[in-house]
């Protein structure tokens, strides 16, 4: 049947997604019923996914300006000047709902958007990082699905990058059984250009003509990313895997280089990849952002497929498709790029001064739509709020062990835990060193750094996001998430500079789903206000849901550093025998012990030993993280401190451990003393509590690692020293985790790979 | 002396070659582009990393076929120093230029991580500098460098000692067929890199042009482009003294 004939009626428009409003707010922009196409455009455009119906009003309280930004959110990605000409473009999305359906498919193509949005705006892509959330992968019920879809991320995550050629530098996975039926693949993309040859977005210049260049459009992924990441999960989303896109990284990298390079002709005017809702979002946003219109003929488009009708080509989500306006009487030297590199590149229509997005198909008009309005007048919500019934009062909180308890046996389970487990397994996969930039990749440092050819500076980038806190508060969650990443970069010695986020939540047209949210938002500003790291770009991921259950609110924040030397940049291993272990502390414990088993209950150990997860996060101290931030970054351009690990999951021994791991087969020797009068030992070990770090100097320096942190009013204690052959751990005199290093490390270096290859 | 990199579409270590032979050791060099069907006025010409041609069909089974790789294939013949790494080794395997094939990995997974190679021959242009047994760390990053070949050729390879590069242990140890800990592909005899007869072309999987600066994990990898460098000037001098 002939698309075109197909009567639109109200009933077509709720099987779209569109709401009675909605379709009535359709009519009065249009002046009319939509046609079948119209109906197809708007109804990608205004999806939850495309729109952020749910979250915009809310997004507005996020702190989006600062000395280093060039470009806030509304762009393809932030923009970050980091000196000497040159600007970073970085930016976090999700691939959710693609990546549950057909984990390999779904990673790569979460891979390969966040590349594009990169590139679309000048910008070499020089790092990606990956921040997961799986179901638990040990043990019954669905731990071999989790392992399936775990194994078809990081492969596809793998397939993608690698042979684009960006370096996967890092990211976090984190388990929880939450995420079973819904894992979260969150992907950040960080790229250098030179400040002055940005592009934009902002189609200008009526006449100019309108190029599509790239892969062919096929019939795939038509309501992929907009409408599946729009809606919860129900038994029938099996069905929903032809809507997954299909990645092909070859032809991106194909598209990455024409793209510069025709940019470097200076014949480009404006720019925009073709993601979510391809070739509608692509021409309407870069018609209402230059305040213009589009007239494109879609007989024109390159076309995989016979007989595509204008509604399968407006919303199609082929990957690796880029839509470009160009000078008119230059648009050879445009064609003759793309040609270079065997890639199709057509004119296919024109600006218009009228400000109408307008489609011909034989020779008649298909669709015609206001730009503006349908990008900017769409639907916004102010969803219901409600806190939901505080937590039942008799809620189980961890315990503590009888003093003196030797913790070794614990402290190895821990370890072993896939969280807190090495994730080499993982990253070694990842193509981490390519463009020879990674000056710590995976595990070698608390952040990514990256340093950069061009500059004495280089970069530091890291994810971070509890999950768990954010079931408990989310508020605190989407605070810590801030203070650790940036707590994370501070530690390679880089100073936090901006943010990217990625909100990972349930239904929004849920209440307390809703409300998380809106505590997430106010967390982030709070924090990225104190911490001066400004939102420059991400996403909000809604109807993370399967059958109904939502999933840990997750807020993901990303995080970028600027190291004013790359000499001082920092990894978190430990580097001769005899060196000092110092612990920095700029905060202060709960002095009430029912807070302390509060804030413990919360923690990973916690999870891990007794099965609990109860109380509330540690509490935050924006004051504390900030001052520890400029300590850390003062005493690595002071070159006194050799390196820097954070306290964070898994508590002190964790990342005393982790330091002896990164290292050449050191270890060390603690003595801890409580901080307050009767503080449990796994308080002290496991607790995860911000605001700190452990360093390890030569001990002829603690003199001025003393008088420097003194300036920020941040405690130091000397709480060992890097030996070899024994990793001991004292509190309060008595030796609690100790043994051959071999042992811990063992248990924390395998695990994840015999729980992954155990079955598969 | 001037160097070529090579660019063939989906390359993607092209850049850190130039960087390398370029920024790093100071020698001129040039792209060159899959579709020129001339390379002269180069002394040596390096196949780098990537993924040409998408992988399609097989790793390197499409740039073979490539303009350039006609004239790669003459410049080889005529005694010209070829150097292929990585996707560089399986596209010089297909072209037949070196003996030999490159599988996907034995456990079937791409792997990324620092391993260590000993120099099997320092009797060669890419490895003069080098001290025979001398080991380097440098850096894998491939799903197919799983070398093989049949049994007739592998004994000639040894016997004319065209076996370059073996993976070992950390100590220097052998490395078995399935120890993956130091032969992290599975090769056959552990061999991590090649030459012809002649010994002007080799390939080796692991990344030498990622392993020429302090501070990205190893500088090893300059060892075999300052042989590279020392051969081709001893060349010029002899060329001058027979003038």
């Amino acid at each position: 049947m002939n698309q075109s004939e197909i009567k639109v009626t109200p009933q077509l428009a709720a099987e779209h997604g569109l709401t009675s409003d909605e379709y009535a707010r359709i009519q009065k922009i249009l002046g009319r019923d939509p046609n079948f196409t119209e109906l197809g455009i708007f109804s990608v455009s205004w999806s939850e996914h495309c729109s952020y119906k749910s979250s915009r009003v809310h997004l507005r309280r996020l702190p989006t300006r600062g000395k280093h930004v060039v470009q806030g959110p509304g762009e393809n990605a932030g923009v970050v000047d980091i000196g000497d000409g040159l600007v970073a473009v970085f930016k976090i999305e999700s691939h959710n709902h693609p990546s549950f359906v057909e984990p390999f498919q779904g990673a790569a193509t979460g891979v390969g958007g966040i590349l594009r949005d990169i590139f679309t705006m000048g910008a070499r892509p020089i790092a990606v990082l990956d921040s997961l959330r799986f179901g638990e992968i040990t043990g019954n019920g669905t731990s071999s699905q989790n392992r399936r879809i775990l194994d078809g991320v990081v492969r596809g995550i793998a397939h993608y990058g690698n042979c684009f050629g960006v370096p996967t530098v890092g990211g976090e996975v984190v388990f929880e059984s939450c995420y079973s039926n819904n894992p979260l693949v969150n992907a950040l993309a960080l790229g250098i250009a030179r400040r002055d040859e940005l592009f934009f977005a902002r189609a200008q210049g009526t006449g100019n003509p309108v190029i599509y260049a790239g892969a062919k459009t096929g019939r795939d992924g038509i309501h992929g990313a907009s409408l599946l990441a729009s809606a919860e999960f129900s038994e029938e989303s099996e069905q929903k895997r032809p809507n997954v896109q299909v990645g092909d990284p070859f032809m991106e990298k194909l598209l990455l280089e024409a793209c510069l390079e025709a940019m470097r002709t200076g014949a480009v005017v404006a720019i925009q990849d073709m993601g979510a809702a391809g070739l509608t979002s692509s021409s309407c946003e870069m018609a209402s952002r230059g305040g213009v219109g589009i007239e494109m003929d879609l007989g024109r488009i390159p076309q995989r497929e016979s007989n595509m009708t204008a509604y399968e080509m407006m919303l199609s989500e082929s990957q690796e498709r880029m839509l470009l306006v160009a000078q008119r009487g230059r648009e050879r030297e445009v064609f003759a790029v793309f040609e270079k590199w065997g890639l199709d590149a057509v004119e296919v229509g024109v600006v218009t001064d009228d400000g109408m997005l307008r489609l011909l198909h034989h020779g008649k008009v298909a669709a015609e739509i206001p730009a503006h309005a349908l990008a900017e007048e769409g639907p916004r919500y102010e969803r219901p709020v409600a806190a939901p019934p505080s937590a039942k009062g008799s809620q189980k909180l961890a315990v503590f062990a009888a003093p003196g308890k030797d913790l070794s046996e614990y402290f190895r389970r821990l370890l072993r835990s896939p969280t807190i487990a090495s994730k080499n397994w993982i990253t070694e996969q990842y193509d981490s060193m390519v463009r020879t930039n990674t000056r710590f990749g995976p595990g070698a440092g608390d952040a990514a750094v990256l340093r950069l050819k061009e500059s004495h500076r280089a970069l530091a980038i890291k994810t971070d996001g509890n999950g768990r806190w954010g079931a408990l508060a989310p508020r605190e969650a989407a605070m810590h998430a801030v203070a650790e990443a940036a707590r994370n970069v501070a530690c390679t010695g880089a100073r936090p500079v901006a943010a990217t986020n990625c909100l990972n939540f349930g239904n929004p047209e849920k209440p307390e789903v809703m409300w998380q949210f809106t505590q997430a938002i106010d967390g982030i500003s709070e924090a990225c206000r104190a911490l001066e790291t400004p939102i420059t770009g991400g996403n909000v991921s809604f109807y993370n849901e399967t059958l109904g259950k939502p999933i840990f609110p997750t807020p993901v924040l990303g995080v970028l550093g600027i190291i004013e030397n790359a000499d001082c940049a920092l990894g978190s291993a430990f580097q001769h025998q005899g060196d000092a272990v110092v612990l920095l502390d700029a905060g202060r414990a709960p002095s009430s012990p029912d807070d302390r088993q509060k804030e413990f209950s919360s923690s990973e150990y916690a999870k891990i030993i007794q099965g609990i997860a109860a109380g509330t996060p540690p509490a935050v101290d924006l004051d504390a993280e900030k001052r520890l931030i400029d300590c850390l970054v003062d005493l690595a351009n002071e070159k006194v401190i050799l390196s820097a690990h954070d306290v964070s999951d898994g508590g002190l021994a964790t990342t005393l451990a982790e330091s002896c791991f990164a290292s050449d087969g050191l270890c060390a020797q603690i003595a801890l003393l409580a901080d307050a009068p009767s503080e449990p030992a796994e308080y002290a070990l496991f607790g995860e509590r911000g605001a700190r770090a452990v360093i390890s100097a030569s001990p002829a320096l603690l003199a001025r690692v003393n008088s420097i942190a003194a300036q920020y009013n941040v405690r130091v204690s000397q709480v060992g020293v890097v030996t070899r052959g024994e990793l001991r751990i004292e509190y309060e005199g008595r030796a609690l985790v100790y043994g051959p290093i071999a042992s811990f490390r063992d248990a924390w270096a395998d695990s994840l790979k015999k729980a992954v290859e155990a079955e598969s | 002396m001037k160097f070529g990199v090579v660019v063939f579409p989906g390359s993607n270590c092209d850049d850190d070659a130039h960087h390398a032979i370029g920024a790093v050791i100071g020698q001129p060099v040039d792209f060159i582009w899959h579709q020129s069907e001339s390379v002269s006025g180069l002394d040596a010409i390096l196949l780098p990393g990537g993924f040409s041609y998408g992988d399609y069909l097989r790793t390197g089974a499409i740039a073979k076929f490539s303009p350039v790789m006609r004239s790669v294939e003459k410049f080889a013949r005529s005694g010209g120093l070829v150097l292929g790494v990585c996707n560089g080794f399986q596209i010089l395997v297909e072209s037949g230029l070196l003996p030999g094939a490159l599988m996907r990995n034995k456990r079937l997974r791409f792997l990324c991580r620092q391993v260590q190679v000993r120099v099997e021959n320092n009797d060669t242009p890419f490895t003069g500098a080098a001290r025979k047994g001398e080991i380097l760390q440098l850096p894998i990053a491939h799903g197919e460098g799983n070398y093989f070949c049949d049994p007739a050729t592998l004994s000639e390879l040894e016997r004319n000692r065209q076996v370059v590069f073996r993976y070992v242990h950390a100590d220097g140890r052998d490395a078995g067929e399935n120890d993956f800990q130091a032969n992290p592909n599975g090769s056959l005899a552990a061999i991590a890199g090649v030459s012809n007869r002649e010994g002007n072309v080799v390939g080796l999987m692991p990344h030498p042009e990622r392993a020429v600066e302090a501070g990205l994990g190893s500088v090893d990898g300059r060892v075999i482009l300052r042989s590279m460098v020392e051969y081709l000037s001893r060349d010029r001098a002899a060329e001058r003294v027979s003038a």
